[in-house]
């Protein structure tokens, strides 16, 4: 038992230690001090404003981990997120902003919107997949630009504002949005400084990481699904149809990947409205976090977080003439490091499994005398 | 009357095989048709540059790096390993060749882009095939890595030289040399300027006959010698895969492991020799985009171009012609996008044409279903042509990929890729 604690504790362990190293070499390389440049990426994350914007930008890639991370239960490999998320919360800031519905209503209408339309996309590969047999990364990676160029036509001929400079659907109303949760952190007594807004949305992230949970570990279809991601075969015979747990992963998948533009959409006081200023690659950070959480809710969560500190602690770096691309590269050996650290773990304990089975095989016949 | 060969009593046990025929004759009746329904779509959607030379030189231009980088993607594929990280090894060969041009030259370039995309190979092959991480998983992981790292050496080497930022790399010196069939496309032998006689049958306009030669022409005047290159390089890869024990070994491995194990054959070497040959191709690739588009290294070049690759690749049934084909198809969509309305009007007359014959096919073989699904989505293509005078660029854009899910929705039966192509595989295992 000891031993296995161990074993968990050392993929994530190595993992960090290898990011780091390649990361010392590569500021090392370049001529610059790997010791000043994480101090400073650490003593930046000090302020409030800096710690909100950590939370913020880790709601929109934790939803998009577990939209990833659930269809990984399985095997099943959603790239197709980012299409998903994107048809999805186009179609649904359009139909917001023609919509006039009391607050609560208007922003549930939005996200059922969003839900439906992400829903409907992700439909596509999994009925390819159950009735044509085609793999769903690959037809995931087509309809993701299949996607993309459906919502810019859409943005560009229908949903824009004429009268504006930018492409950019018409501004939701006020009922539409949700409320920064600054006066809920005011009850505890804190007050953050001017122009800190922490995402009202956070708590639909955490609601969405509890519905995952009790969805993929405390349902009778989690436990098929992850019986169909630990041993197809066997999950097979016990009575789990593949072809319906595909079409059941993937739809509930692109519910989730609908909900990975609520944040920026309805949450964020910038926007209110969709934008070529949208934020990009959202789901594709998506699949980065679901492996490097190792697709359970905290794991993702804390990728989640662990990303987001990242990529704003790094901006700092530029002041102290030390590229901030630094955070990209930190973040592809992170994501490097846990995947390889996993797999040689994971093996060394197959390795181990086998000695311990052997042993007890070939202990009692040597107890039987000859 | 003749008497029967056999004696009576003894049937034969099998039939006897077919007389096979070569695919060439057929493949050369189906490329003169698509010819012939081009040549009618320029007349009818009075689009001439439809089948002009300059619009197949654009497509060829267009279609090279598609073509290096699917190429890529078969060599991977074909020895078991899935390659989503063309777009990153592609990514790798624009920054390596950029740098390397920019301090050497073109040839320099090419160079770089080959070593640059075989860095990115050589990281795939150790995720996946000595430590044995899943291939889609290395893939992305590799495309991540290639957005930061060139960022970063952007930043930190092209920064602060001349006409150049973190998104521009330094100008290349000089360009590689231009080459121009002689005789049939006015190109210089010696010094001595041939006729132009594709040139000279293209301007006369005649139906079929000078799409013909536009066609020829388009692809064999002014290329770029890296054009040359590529094209020459389908042959030499089916040469290779097919026709050498190298080849051999290389296919068996990826449909077989276990059984080319038994042989003899090095599994892993022979799996990272390909995914290295795979990474270089990518990166020829991308050194193309820097040498023939931009002359120099830019952010974000490869924009999706590794990701059409594999959808070449896929289109083209994990065969070096098949790519050439898809990524032919590819560039050509991509280049009437460039040219004018009318011609994008004329690809969607000639996507209807294409979809109705395959539909006309499919019900002569009985397969009702997909030749009343194609019937409908010819009907609408057709319809739309009828009723659009300008087509929105978005939906050009997504035509490789539409076209890419089209096929793998109705031909996805007869699509073959390596038996082993994406499973894992260690060496003792015993299937």
């Amino acid at each position: 038992m000891r031993r296995r604690i161990l074993w968990g504790l050392a993929a994530p362990a190595s993992a960090l230690v290898f990011t780091v190293v390649v990361a010392s070499i590569a500021l090392w390389v370049s001529g610059n001090s790997p010791a000043t440049t994480f101090r400073l990426m650490w003593t930046s994350s000090d302020s409030a404003r800096n710690v909100v914007a950590i939370l913020n930008r880790s709601i929109a890639y934790y939803i998009a981990g577990l939209a990833v991370a659930l269809g990984f239960k399985m095997g099943l490999f959603n790239i197709g997120a980012d299409g998903q998320y994107r048809l999805g919360i186009v179609i649904a800031a359009a139909a917001g902003a023609e919509m006039s519905l009391p607050a609560v209503f208007h922003v549930a209408a939005i996200m059922i919107v969003a839900v439906a339309v992400a829903m409907a996309w992700a439909a596509i590969p999994a009925l390819l997949k159950v009735t044509r047999g085609v793999n769903e990364v690959i037809s995931t990676i087509m309809l993701n630009a299949v996607a993309t160029g459906i919502s810019a036509y859409l943005l560009s001929n229908y949903f824009r504002v004429q009268a504006a400079q930018i492409t950019q659907t018409k501004p939701l109303s006020r009922s539409a949005w949700i409320p920064p949760l600054n006066r809920f952190i005011r009850l505890f007594g804190y007050h953050f400084p001017k122009n800190v807004y922490l995402n009202g949305f956070l708590v639909g992230a955490i609601a969405a990481g509890a519905i995952y949970y009790l969805l993929v570990y405390r349902s009778r279809f989690g436990f098929d699904l992850r019986a169909s991601g630990i041993n197809p075969f066997a999950a097979r015979s016990s009575g789990v149809s593949p072809r319906a747990m595909v079409v059941k992963t993937m739809l509930i998948s692109g519910a989730f990947a609908g909900l990975i533009g609520i944040a920026p959409l309805l949450g964020d006081i910038q926007y209110h409205q969709y934008s070529d200023t949208f934020p990009t690659g959202l789901a594709f950070t998506g699949i980065a976090l679901a492996l490097i959480g190792r697709n359970h809710p905290v794991g993702v969560g804390l990728a989640a977080l662990l990303w987001s500190f990242l990529e704003v602690s790094t901006q700092v770096l530029s002041l102290n003439n030390i590229p901030q691309e630094i955070s990209q590269i930190l973040q592809g050996a992170m994501v490097v490091g846990v995947v390889v650290s996993y797999e040689v773990v994971r093996r060394r304990q197959l390795v181990a499994v086998a000695k311990e089975a052997s042993q007890r095989a070939s202990a009692p016949a040597a107890v039987v005398p000859a | 009357m003749t008497a029967p060969t056999t004696a009576p009593g003894i049937e034969p046990v099998s039939a006897p095989p077919r007389p096979r025929r070569s695919p060439l004759p057929r493949a050369l009746i189906a490329a003169a048709a698509v010819i012939m329904v081009m040549s009618l779509v320029g007349h009818v959607a009075n689009a001439p540059d439809f089948g002009s030379s300059g619009n197949f030189g654009a497509a060829l231009r267009l279609a090279v790096p598609l073509l290096l980088a699917g190429l890529g993607g078969l060599f991977s594929e074909r020895v078991g390993i899935v390659n989503i990280g063309l777009e990153g090894m592609m990514t790798f060969g624009t920054w390596f060749g950029g740098w390397a041009g920019w301090q050497w030259g073109p040839w320099a370039a090419i160079v770089g882009g080959i070593v640059g995309g075989a860095l990115a190979g050589g990281l795939h092959a150790l995720l996946t095939v000595t430590i044995g991480v899943d291939h889609v998983v290395s893939g992305f992981a590799i495309n991540i890595i290639a957005v930061g790292l060139t960022r970063f050496l952007a930043t930190k080497l092209f920064v602060g030289q001349e006409g150049a930022s973190q998104s521009f790399g330094p100008a290349i010196k000089g360009t590689l040399g231009k080459f121009t069939m002689p005789f049939t496309s006015g190109g210089k032998l010696f010094g001595w300027k041939t006729p132009d006689a594709l040139g000279v049958i293209e301007r006369h306009r005649w139906f079929f006959v000078s799409d013909l030669a536009g066609l020829l022409r388009g692809l064999t005047v002014e290329l770029s010698w890296l054009t040359v290159i590529a094209i020459l390089l389908v042959p030499a890869s089916a040469y290779v895969l097919w026709y050498t024990a190298f080849g051999l070994r290389m296919r068996s491995v990826g449909e077989k492991p276990t059984a080319s194990d038994s042989l003899g054959v090095n599994v892993y070497l022979t799996r990272y020799i390909g995914v290295l040959i795979s990474g270089g191709l990518a990166g020829l690739g991308g050194a193309y985009l820097v040498l023939e588009t931009s002359g120099r290294y830019q952010e974000g070049q490869v924009a999706g171009q590794g990701f059409i690759a594999l959808a070449a690749l896929i289109f083209g049934n994990w065969r070096p012609t098949g790519v050439a084909l898809g990524a032919g198809l590819f560039g050509f969509a991509l280049a009437v996008q460039l040219r004018s309305d009318a011609s994008v009007l004329g690809l969607v007359l000639f996507v209807a044409i294409l979809i109705g014959a395959s539909a006309v096919w499919s019900a002569i073989q009985r397969k009702w279903v997909v030749a009343g699904v194609s019937a409908v989505i010819a009907a609408w293509f057709g319809w739309y042509y009828a009723v659009t005078d300008k087509v929105p660029t978005q939906f050009v854009y997504i035509t490789p990929y539409a076209v890419t899910l089209l096929v793998l929705g109705f031909a996805s039966q007869r699509l073959r890729p390596p038996a082993w192509d994406g499973k894992p595989w260690r060496k003792g295992q015993s299937t």
